[in-house]
């Protein structure tokens, strides 16, 4: 075409130019695995249950939670919740109070009389769960999901495991346990209580085609410490299990000795409290820094008058009184007695050094095999013996609610790949979002909520629940400190920061598409993006 | 935002205040609506948890997109992006009845290779130095029209605004015409090669200020504070923006377009070509330049500075400083302390004068770190 002098370009809009044909590299959208949901044991997508809760939209973050966890009110109170010492939020503040949300999702389900949907297709297979510990209820919810016929056989009166007989109620209220464990019988699940399993050859002859072992670790520890005839000594388990089905319960008179540093002892030692004991005394071998226990149990026990005694061991224990060793660490961090001795008055000793599974069922199982006390588990949480899977307490873990809870899961998944006679392939996980990926400018100044607690003073003397809840405002306050870590959250920044409006909002609420007709790759969403879900690859 | 306001009586015409009336100046509400505590994304351009009606222009999938996508900028240009934000939000405020006047600079080159053009908006350019005057004529023109509400936008870059263009600036303010002029500030003559203005920082390179010699760079006591001048004028409005704070930004454009008369408003946007930045560090620089304090976010009406916007996380000057290569003469070969000295003490000056740390923060400047936000 013939243009006038000094003219190169036609008449019209700059649309026409492509400058998308400068870009070397490209931004591209990502979602990338979150810190906390890498670090949940149950591996629950907090993230995204977050994302529903910051809406205010709290039966579907439920929704989301219970696809891989039965149990946030539960998990809400006992959960140690380290996905929140991975929380990227630690870096800008504190980390998001994870905890504390999932317990208001939970109760919040409790109080709206929120269930899960039975299963609409069944499989025709049937499952055999042993335990109805956190680790066997967790798998069968799972395999009833997956359209399987559960039956659940555990030995004692009442279904919980060590949720009920360990965990005392002051931390998790029998009515919440009770109403949780209920949702799943009622999709369908049949529990046999006062059912122990003497023989799995047997049970595994009644006709089930898979089974999934969690009986737990229920046997106290025990150390030798030489003690006259009328010293009263027991076991920290056995103590708590007595405590929780006993009308009559255990006394130990005015003085009470807890020996151990674990969660075990501490609960042991709140317990005793709370029944009468004057005084309640922790002997520890190590020091505070070695203990155990968790930090914030620690600090509870104190708060309600439990006494702790560092560096110590029992020697010798008699009527009304014992002699105690003073320990220094060596520089190993090893403690090493010194020779020097004292009495320590105390009616009674509780032993919570820590506990061993009874595998007796197992005996004669071929292909099962048991190394340090455990059971040894493939990576689909199946023994040497084919159809028959283990989990929890049994197996080499971590011993918590969660872990046990994330081997339910886990196990379910591969039950249910296993009769279908199909290898199960979880997705491929994503890299995660990590601190660097962030732009923390973006997330407004937001201090950590914490729950409140009942005075020391005034729960020592009953077994009343000691943290409570947040309320609906505080909890949602604290789901929106949440900075979506590596997953967009819709907020409109790689929209606006594009110098050539390359970002298109495809729909208005959420989804956003990079036209590369005009993308020149300067970078700055993926700069910008405070979340780090977007990222640069090169042009090939 | 440290809160003012300025109380205005209604029956005197806002030209007489010009004139040396002087309206009491009071506690009033800050440009920056502040947006009720959402914590994702409070600081982004858009939340999705915000009602439709607080949410900032550019999260508005309908917004006008008034410099439209093909223009010729370079990768990450902040001149591009500030001005879109400045127009998108005038538009949003006039009803899109906005006539925009360019000075010659990137900005027009970029956008207007005739008669090839980006603009979605009655856009006229006619000389590197008489913008202020052209846009004065345009609004006497509508006036004579009848039609005051077309509105009458100016816009430039620093060169075109502090100097050539300085002459009609200051008539068209002292003649208080009905023109917001808007000038986008990259610290130099950036479309003829990265030439010095009047608002090139001390020590910074430039083309004609190379980094040699005892005192390199930009030399330090010259150069043109304009938006102290323009409060000088006693305008019923002045304010200095950022492109790294788009919230801020649109409010200060709202704000100015509520006026009438002539308004100023002076808008930080780095240039990555000429600073020596990456093109992904754009907003990033911009916000190290306000946490730094040597930019200070501010507003005044008639002469008196009503808000500023408190440093959030202050960093040291040199965190700004050394991710530019026109100041890398300042680290190598040679650590030019005494440079970055005289240049932190701008920013605490800066920090002094506009009140930019209300909560008292440290008169020190923190530790430089790995300066990022
Ligand atoms: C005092 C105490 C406090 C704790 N506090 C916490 C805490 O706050 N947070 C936390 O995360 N973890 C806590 N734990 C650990 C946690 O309780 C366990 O790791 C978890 O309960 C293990 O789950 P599980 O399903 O493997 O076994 P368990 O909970 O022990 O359940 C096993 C079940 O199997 C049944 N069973 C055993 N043998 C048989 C058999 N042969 N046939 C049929 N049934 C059988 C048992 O009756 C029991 O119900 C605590 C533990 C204790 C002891
Ligand atoms: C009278 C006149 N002198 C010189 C020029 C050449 N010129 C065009 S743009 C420009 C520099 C513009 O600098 P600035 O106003 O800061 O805008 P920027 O390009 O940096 O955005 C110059 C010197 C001109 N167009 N007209
Ligand atoms: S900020 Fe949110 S997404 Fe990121 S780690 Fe914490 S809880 Fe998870
Ligand atoms: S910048 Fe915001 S909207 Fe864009 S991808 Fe990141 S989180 Fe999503
Ligand atoms: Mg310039």
């Amino acid at each position: 075409m013939q243009k006038p002098f000094a003219i190169t370009l036609n008449l019209g809009s700059s649309l026409a130019n492509h400058t998308g044909s400068w870009r070397t590299e490209k931004p591209v959208y990502v979602d990338l695995l979150p810190p906390c949901n890498k670090a949940c044991p149950a591996g629950e997508n907090i993230q995204q249950w977050l994302f529903h809760a910051e809406e205010g939209n709290y039966e579907a973050a439920w929704r989301q939670l219970t696809q891989d966890n039965p149990f946030p009110a539960i998990m809400g109170r006992v959960c140690y919740h380290p996905c929140q010492d991975s929380c990227n939020r630690a870096e800008v503040d504190e980390s998001v109070g994870i905890n504390a949300v999932e317990r208001f999702l939970g109760d919040q389900a409790l109080a709206e009389g929120w269930s899960f949907t039975a299963p609409t297709e069944l499989s025709g297979k049937q499952v055999l769960v042993i335990g109805a510990g956190p680790s066997g209820l967790s798998a069968a919810y799972h395999l009833r999901r997956l359209g399987h016929e559960v039956t659940v056989r555990d030995a004692g009166p009442m279904a919980g495991g060590m949720m009920r007989f360990g965990i005392p109620s002051y931390r998790l209220p029998r009515t919440i346990l009770d109403a949780e464990v209920k949702r799943i019988t009622d999709m369908g699940v049949a529990i046999e209580l006062n059912a122990k399993v003497e023989d799995l050859e047997a049970a595994f002859a009644e006709g089930f085609d898979a089974i999934f072992c969690a009986v737990g670790a229920h046997i106290g520890k025990r150390a030798y410490i030489p003690a006259g005839e009328s010293a009263r000594i027991l076991d920290a388990v056995a103590y708590l299990h007595a405590v929780e089905t006993e009308e009559e319960k255990p006394m130990l008179g005015r003085r009470v000795v807890i020996y151990g540093g674990g969660n075990t002892a501490i609960d042991a030692a709140r317990t005793a409290k709370r029944l009468g004991a004057e005084e309640a005394i922790i002997v520890y071998r190590r020091n505070r820094d070695k203990m155990p226990a968790h930090d914030f149990e620690v600090e509870e026990a104190l708060e309600e008058g439990i006494l702790l005694k560092w560096l110590s061991t029992i020697k010798h224990v008699d009527d009304g009184k014992m002699v105690v060793e003073k320990m220094a660490l060596d520089e190993t961090g090893f403690p090493q007695p010194t020779g020097e001795f004292e009495e320590l008055e105390a009616d009674s000793l509780i032993l919570a050094l820590g506990q061993e599974a009874d595998l007796g069922f197992l005996n004669g199982v071929e292909g099962i095999a048991i190394a340090d006390g455990v059971v040894t588990v493939d990576g689909s949480m199946m023994t040497g013996r084919a159809g028959i899977f283990a989990g929890g307490d049994m197996v080499p873990a971590e011993r918590t609610v969660t872990v046990a809870v994330g081997h339910g899961k886990k196990a379910a998944r591969n039950i249910d790949a296993y009769l279908r006679g199909t290898p199960y392939a979880p997705a491929p996980k994503a890299p995660v979002a990590t601190f660097d990926k962030l732009t923390t400018w973006y997330y407004a100044d937001a201090p950590h909520q914490h729950r409140a607690h009942l005075e020391g003073a005034r729960r020592a003397s009953t077994f009343d629940e000691v943290v409570t809840g947040l309320d609906e405002q505080t909890a949602q306050f604290e789901a929106r400190r949440c900075m979506s870590c590596g997953n967009c959250f819709s907020c409109d920044n790689c929209f606006g920061v594009c110098p050539d409006n390359a970002v298109k909002k495809v729909d208005i609420a959420k989804g956003y598409a990079i036209d590369y007709d005009y993308c020149k790759g300067c970078g700055l969403c993926v700069a910008e993006c405070p979340c780090g879900s977007i990222h640069m690859v090169p042009e090939d | 935002m440290t809160t003012h306001d300025t109380t205005i009586d209604p029956s005197i015409d806002p030209a007489g205040y010009h004139r040396g009336l002087i309206p009491e100046v009071v506690h009033h509400e800050p440009a920056t609506k502040p947006v009720k505590f959402y914590q994702v994304g409070s600081f982004a351009v858009g939340n999705r948890l915000l009602p439709l009606e607080v949410r900032s222009v550019q999260s508005d999938p309908n917004r006008t997109n008034a410099l439209t996508s093909g223009h010729r900028a370079c990768q990450g240009c902040g001149e591009a992006l500030g001005a879109r934000y400045a127009l998108d939000a005038a538009m949003h405020a006039a009803d899109g009845k906005i006539v925009a006047v360019n000075a010659t600079g990137c900005l027009e080159v970029f956008s207007t290779p005739y008669p090839e053009t980006s603009w979605r908006v009655a856009w006229l350019h006619s000389l590197f130095g008489n913008a202020p005057a052209v846009a004065s004529g345009v609004a006497a023109a509508y006036k004579a029209m009848g039609r005051e509400d077309i509105r009458v936008v100016a816009q430039g870059g620093d060169g075109g605004t502090v100097d050539i263009g300085f002459g009609c600036l200051s008539g068209m303010f002292e003649r208080n015409d009905d023109v917001l002029y808007i000038c986008y500030d990259n610290e130099a003559y950036m479309n003829t090669g990265i030439q010095r203005s009047g608002a090139t920082p001390p020590a910074a390179r430039t083309a004609t200020t190379q980094a040699v010699g005892d005192e390199p760079g930009n030399v330090f006591g010259q150069g043109k504070d304009l938006p102290r001048i323009a409060m000088a004028h006693e305008i019923p409005y002045v304010a200095t923006a950022s492109v790294a704070d788009l919230r801020d930004l649109e409010a200060k454009v709202h704000r100015a377009m509520s006026m009438r008369g002539a308004r100023y408003i002076h808008v930080m946007v780095p240039c990555p070509l000429g600073w020596g930045t990456a093109a992904s560090d754009t907003l990033q620089i911009a916000r190290l330049a306000t946490q730094s304090g040597i930019f200070p976010v501010f507003e005044a009406e008639y002469g008196e500075v009503v808000a500023s916007s408190p440093i959030r996380r202050q960093v040291p000057v040199e965190d700004y400083l050394k991710g530019q290569k026109r100041f890398a003469h300042l680290f190598k070969p040679k650590r030019r302390d005494d440079v970055i000295a005289r240049m932190q003490a701008q920013a605490d000056r800066n920090i002094r004068r506009y009140n930019l740390l209300p909560q008292g923060g440290s008169p020190d400047a923190p530790e430089a770190t790995e300066g990022s936000l």
